[in-house]
């Protein structure tokens, strides 16, 4: 396997894009992103989606996106992985180029959400729970996570306010990031009150549902500089699995695919936790947030809160964690916040990410989580 | 739901058919063919006693498509008497009084109905353990 390094980045605003598609919006983020690489030729295209079929009508996607992206003729696939489809789809470019069996590859994530009401959003996004012994039964995503929550604060003594430091960081990170949905400040105050979707998950705990496409150009390390004087290498890629539907593990409260991806990518790199400067983390609920860093090793088990609280995840922090208002206030297009992900830690490790960039920042880590955390995608950046 | 699909389910819907490992004895609900601790056939029936206590719950505002009437309602992480965890719809109790670690009994309930075409789907929920049933055992 060769190194790989991203050698262009592309992105949409996420917003309500009532007037545009899904194929404007993934052909938008693939040609910004073939612009900034500054390539000719692209080999392969790979795309990032859940649920086009469900939100969109439209399967078949790699095709169109490569049809209306001026690319007839490549190879183009679809890779889905529920709500890591983004960061599956940039593993999966990795490994087209990682084998040597393309050189220069495009991964586009893209999730057109708003075509459809708020009950057929929360039926598609259900599918990624297992069909027959969740949804079947009523058992909703943001249900999931609810169960998950409260046995966190039972378990280990945490009030609702505890989580708000996720909410506000979030929301202050996107102030400055032109392409984030929600620019303005939250307070603790603000989450304490907003109205309750499944208890105790609020409104300001769960990430939007949104639009947009974001987009990274791939090749080979070693011809990196012939396109870009400033490449990102890719250290790690790694994807784990764990049980489809949440009540068969041991302990819920244990993300073992978030666990086994970045312990793999860990090693794949040769890094600890230690040696991560930030943190591009699954923030789709502020549990998650909670298991993510518990799962990546930058908190014990139960202290991802308290990580939290001890202000450690803002900007200057000992772990910034969603530098550009992760999926909670840059939006969440279900298929494309993984590739976000990546985008932006490059954008960081670029020196490129504005008033919010950090200072003295080389290794990125950004994990991409799926389902009821059934599939993880991590991946770990270095310049 | 679609005829055959809900026709297949039969078994776990109505009677919470679970499957026992032929090796490690770990049982499994919904049933699977290997088990998930050893790697083992796992495939000795057996029917669970839809007896529990609640681990975990919420209350749903936001149901999704065809599950209107549950806005309000409870959803359960219930651990069963086997040691299993299973995920459920709870019925006939006050939203307002439920708590971690109530005892919780199966009862076969309607899931869904709206659907324009299909069966109208029966299957598993959760109530609160009858006062007679407990008065009735420890007597």
């Amino acid at each position: 396997m060769r190194s790989v390094s991203i050698i262009g980045i592309g992105q949409t605003p996420v917003a309500e894009h009532w007037n545009r598609s899904l194929r404007d919006l993934a052909v938008e983020a693939t040609l910004a992103a073939i612009r900034d690489a500054g390539v000719e030729r692209i080999d392969a295209l790979f795309v990032g989606n859940m649920a086009s079929g469900l939100l969109c009508q439209q399967e078949n996607i790699a095709a169109l996106i490569a049809d209306y992206a001026g690319l007839r003729g490549i190879e183009a696939i679809k890779v889905e992985a529920a709500c890591a489809s983004g960061g599956a789809v940039v593993r999966a470019a990795h490994l087209a180029v990682a084998s040597g069996a393309h050189e220069v590859v495009v991964a586009v994530g893209v999730e057109k959400m708003t075509d459809v009401g708020i009950d057929g959003v929360t039926s598609a996004l259900a599918t990624a729970a297992d069909a027959d012994y969740e949804a079947a039964q009523g058992v909703t995503f943001t249900a999931l996570n609810a169960l998950l929550m409260r046995l966190y604060m039972e378990r280990h003594g945490y009030r609702r306010a505890d989580f708000a430091p996720f909410v506000v960081a979030a929301h202050e990170n996107a102030r400055a990031n032109p392409n984030a949905m929600f620019r303005e400040p939250v307070t603790v105050e603000d989450f304490l009150e907003s109205p309750l979707v499944a208890e105790p998950i609020s409104i300001l705990d769960s990430a939007p549902i949104c639009d947009g496409a974001a987009a990274v150009v791939l090749c080979p390390t070693e011809r990196a500089r012939e396109f870009t004087q400033r490449p990102v290498r890719i250290l790690a890629s790694a994807t784990a699995t764990d049980t489809i539907a949440l009540a068969p593990r041991k302990d819920p409260l244990w993300f073992d695919a978030a666990y086994a991806s970045a312990h793999r990518a860990y090693q794949q790199a040769n890094l600890s936790p230690a040696d991560v400067d930030f943190f591009e983390l699954h923030d789709a609920f502020t549990i998650v947030s909670a298991l993510s860093l518990e799962a990546a090793c930058f908190a014990e088990r139960g202290q991802g809160v308290r990580f939290a609280l001890d202000c450690n995840i803002h900007r200057g922090g000992k772990l910034p964690v969603c530098t550009q208002g992760g999926l909670k206030a840059r939006g969440h297009p279900v298929g494309a916040s993984g590739t976000y992900q990546i985008v932006e830690a490059a954008q960081q490790l670029r020196g490129e990410a504005g008033e919010n960039q950090l200072r003295d920042c080389h290794v990125a880590m950004a994990q991409s989580i799926g389902g009821m955390a059934s599939v993880a995608v991590t991946h770990i950046l270095g310049v | 739901m679609e005829l055959p699909r809900y026709h297949r389910l039969r078994p776990t819907f109505y009677r919470l058919e679970a499957s026992r490992c032929t090796a490690c004895g770990q049982i499994h609900f919904p049933p699977r063919d290997l088990c998930l601790t050893c790697g083992s056939a796992a495939n000795q029936p057996l029917q669970l006693s839809g007896r529990g206590r609640i681990v975990s719950f919420t209350r749903l505002w936001q149901p999704a498509r065809g599950f209107h009437d549950l806005a309000g309602g409870v959803t359960a992480l219930v651990e069963l008497q086997e040691g299993i965890n299973v995920t459920a719809q709870l019925t006939d109790v006050n939203p307002e009084r439920v708590a971690v670690g109530q005892e919780v009994e199966m009862v076969v309930r309607r899931l869904l109905s709206d659907a324009e075409r299909g069966p109208i789907v029966y299957g598993y929920k959760f109530r609160p353990v009858l006062k007679t049933h407990q008065a009735v055992e420890a007597s």
